[in-house]
């Protein structure tokens, strides 16, 4: 009988774990919390989610340049993952802001509302944090599960309910695919860890094995449902739609960012040596996803769904990163994810204030004038508008620019032409937005504004990040930069 | 002994057989069973694999499939019922409020 | 071989009282037939209406409940095989992994979901 060799966890390993830990003793304690019955309107499980994502990403940042490997190498602490930490972290804190009054308003059970927020957030870290396939499985699936439910969170809603349906069918279809594509990975090199794999290759090589490319191929359809890449985009629109607007804010950065960091490391770490068969796969899906999102987003009344093909869109745009690859490729994604956060998060924050109790406007038809009752509010959108336009000078145009001049330098010039048409045709339905907002007259009652402090804070928050990375991209794309050095 | 090729084999038709069951049927419950056994195709790969090389490590994930697609379940089903509660109905082309 | 003679014998037992109960009953048991006694079950109540008919979704609640604590035992398995090995630590995340679990069930009997009515 062999020993198991017994873990040894140095306290820098406790710091790196700390993100998880963290989340997890504040789901508990959100949960635990309710053995207290709080008033209708107490702010106390919005605070305790804050605290608990403060601490997640203090703990990361306080080891950031460390670089370990815990739990026998499948989970990695390294620039890769500390980016994807923080920007999870923030990502969640900006969206309990934007939660913060609207769940009142729409009476969502708050405990477990954060409770699967914070799920939800851990889900990500793990994805990114992972070097082994199995934990990359299991990070997709709690973050997943997660979001399944806060999509149907307003279980009266048709709408929510249909949404979260929808999501959880196609959602748990691409879970399937992709276990399969696991399966069969583990099967062609007998290993599941991503470092592992890169070593059975160097040894004997892959490209060709036809378990092996059914095997990354799956693999590929179960990233690109979750990243919704076309032609995997079905659920998206529905699920955005569908959803209480905070989440849809939420899951819109949060999982594409995840999904494109699992992507990232699976490609970067153990996929080298066969980057003839998945460059062209990429690429295709780029281009589709671009120029369907982008079309589709052109014919769409409802504010939610014009977001949603947008979103699609923006997955494109970081395909291209993708496909181009290496250090400068990795970090125009990481870039791009980063900036597309912030203002995406911003474009839906601003939804959350539209709409009283019970009611929620979000047809582009409701924003009529509202760009002079509340100039604030109107500026804000507009702002977020032409960053995800990118038009400068704002954040949006200095993410475009790096992601393409990273694949002109990796010499994909038809990709880069066909991004560079899409964005001009994006812009038009980004305008359009613009335009109502200051040139159409309202029709009917005019759309509520429900002022609340804490989302007035996150939306400040996503102007000053979208303002200032616009003019002073540098020191977000130096931390890019290092990020990436762990995969290559 | 049975051959590795066998196992694919089986596991791969019952994979086809769950896509097909997801792509065709309109009964949100069967497509939900027909995922259930896209899953359990997966699971039949690892073992198959972790027999055939010797190691451990697929069994292990399998392990983790199945509490995966427990919790998958209870996630699952509570949408499902909730829709009928809504609606009275199970068939995914009935509900059909989002489109655009 | 001689490792397997105590199977074969209990084998062999079961076997024959088996054998032996139903033989011996159905030599000495009276038979006297009737409606109720041919019907599907004989406990006493009428099975009545179509089998198809639907469950009171309280059944569903319970079931899925179970099932996810049940599906603890999968991971305490081969902790308890290994649990010398394992030593110390084992226990220690073990007991972890279970007071997550129990946390979600304090949870849930404080929401009433294991309650009836």
């Amino acid at each position: 009988m062999n020993v198991l060799p017994t873990p040894v966890l140095l306290a820098v390993d406790w710091w790196a774990l700390g993100a998880v830990l963290a989340l997890s003793a504040g789901i508990l304690l959100l949960l635990l919390l309710e053995f207290f019955p709080a008033q209708a309107r107490s702010n106390r499980s919005a605070i305790v989610a804050l605290l608990t994502l403060a601490a997640a990403g203090w703990s990361v940042f306080h080891v950031r340049d460390a670089k370990r490997e815990i739990f026998g190498g499948m989970f990695v602490h390294d620039g890769f993952t500390v980016f994807f930490t923080l920007l999870f972290c923030a990502a969640g804190a900006l969206a309990v802001l934007l939660s913060w009054d609207y769940v009142k308003r729409t009476r969502i059970n708050q405990a477990e509302y954060y409770a699967l927020l914070l799920s939800a957030t851990a889900g990500m870290i793990i994805m990114a944090a992972s070097n082994d396939l199995i934990t990359i499985f299991l990070g997709l699936e709690l973050m997943s599960l997660a979001l399944y439910v806060l999509v149907g969170f307003q279980r009266h809603h048709l709408e929510s309910n249909e949404a979260a349906l929808k999501y959880f069918l196609l959602g748990a279809f691409a879970s399937g695919f992709l276990l399969y594509g696991i399966a069969l990975l583990y099967g062609a090199t007998g290993t599941t860890g991503l470092g592992q794999m890169a070593a059975v290759m160097i040894d004997s090589p892959m490209l060709g094995n036809p378990l092996f490319l059914l095997g990354g191929l799956l693999l590929i359809i179960g990233f690109g449902f979750k990243v919704s890449a076309v032609p995997f985009h079905m659920w998206t629109p529905d699920a955005y739609e569908g959803a209480p607007t905070s989440i849809t804010a939420f899951m819109s950065v949060g999982a594409k960012a995840a999904g494109f960091a699992a992507l990232l490391r699976v490609l970067m770490r153990a996929m080298g040596d066969v980057q003839a068969d998945w460059i062209p796969i990429l690429s295709g899906l780029a281009i589709l996803t671009m120029t369907v999102g982008n079309i589709t987003a052109l014919l769409q009344n409802n504010l939610k769904r014009m977001l949603a093909y947008s979103s699609i869109a923006h997955a494109g745009y970081v395909l291209i990163a993708v496909v181009a690859g290496g250090r400068d490729g990795a970090a125009s994604a990481l870039f791009y994810l980063a900036i597309y956060a912030v203002m995406n998060l911003g474009a839906f924050g601003v939804l959350t204030l539209l709409g009283r109790e019970r009611e929620e406007r979000v047809l582009i038809s409701d924003l009529a004038g509202l760009g002079f009752r509340h100039p604030a509010l109107g500026i804000a959108l507009t702002l977020f508008m032409i960053s995800l336009g990118g038009i400068p000078p704002t954040a949006g145009f200095m993410a475009k620019v790096y992601v393409f001049s990273a694949a002109l330098n990796a010499g994909l010039v038809p990709l880069v032409i066909i991004g560079v048409l899409n964005s001009v045709v994006a812009i038009f339905y980004y305008l359009r937005v613009t335009v109502a907002l200051y040139m159409e007259e309202p029709q009917g009652e005019p759309v509520y504004v429900s002022w609340a402090t804490p989302g007035v804070i996150a939306l400040i928050a996503s102007v000053v990040l979208t303002l200032w990375w616009g003019i002073q991209a540098n020191g977000l794309l130096a931390a890019a930069q290092r990020s990436v050095l762990g995969l290559l | 002994m049975i051959p590795l090729s066998w196992a694919l084999i089986l596991s791969a038709v019952v994979f086809v057989i769950g896509v097909i069951g997801v792509l065709i049927r309109r009964n949100a419950i069967v497509i939900f069973m027909s995922i259930e056994l896209m899953l359990n195709a997966a699971n039949l790969v690892f073992v198959a694999f972790s027999q055939h090389l010797r190691s451990i490590d697929g069994q292990v994930f399998v392990f983790f499939v199945m509490t995966v697609a427990a919790a998958e379940v209870a996630v699952g089903l509570a949408i499902i019922v909730n829709l009928f509660r809504l609606r009275e109905t199970v068939m995914v082309d009935e509900v059909n409020l989002l489109k655009g | 071989m001689r490792e397997y003679l105590p199977v074969l014998m209990f084998l062999a037992v079961a076997i024959a009282f088996a054998a032996g109960t139903i033989g011996l009953s159905s030599i000495i048991v009276p038979r006297r037939s009737n409606a109720r006694k041919m019907s599907a079950y004989e406990c006493g109540v009428e099975p009545v209406g179509n089998a198809r008919a639907r469950f009171s979704v309280k059944f569903y609640l319970v079931a899925v409940l179970f099932i996810l604590f049940d599906i603890e035992a999968v991971f305490l398995y081969p902790w308890a095989v290994t649990f010398r090995q394992l030593g110390l630590v084992g226990l220690i995340e073990m007991m972890v992994f279970i007071v997550i679990l129990l946390i979600g069930y304090l949870y849930l009997l404080k929401k009433r979901a294991l309650e009836w009515d």
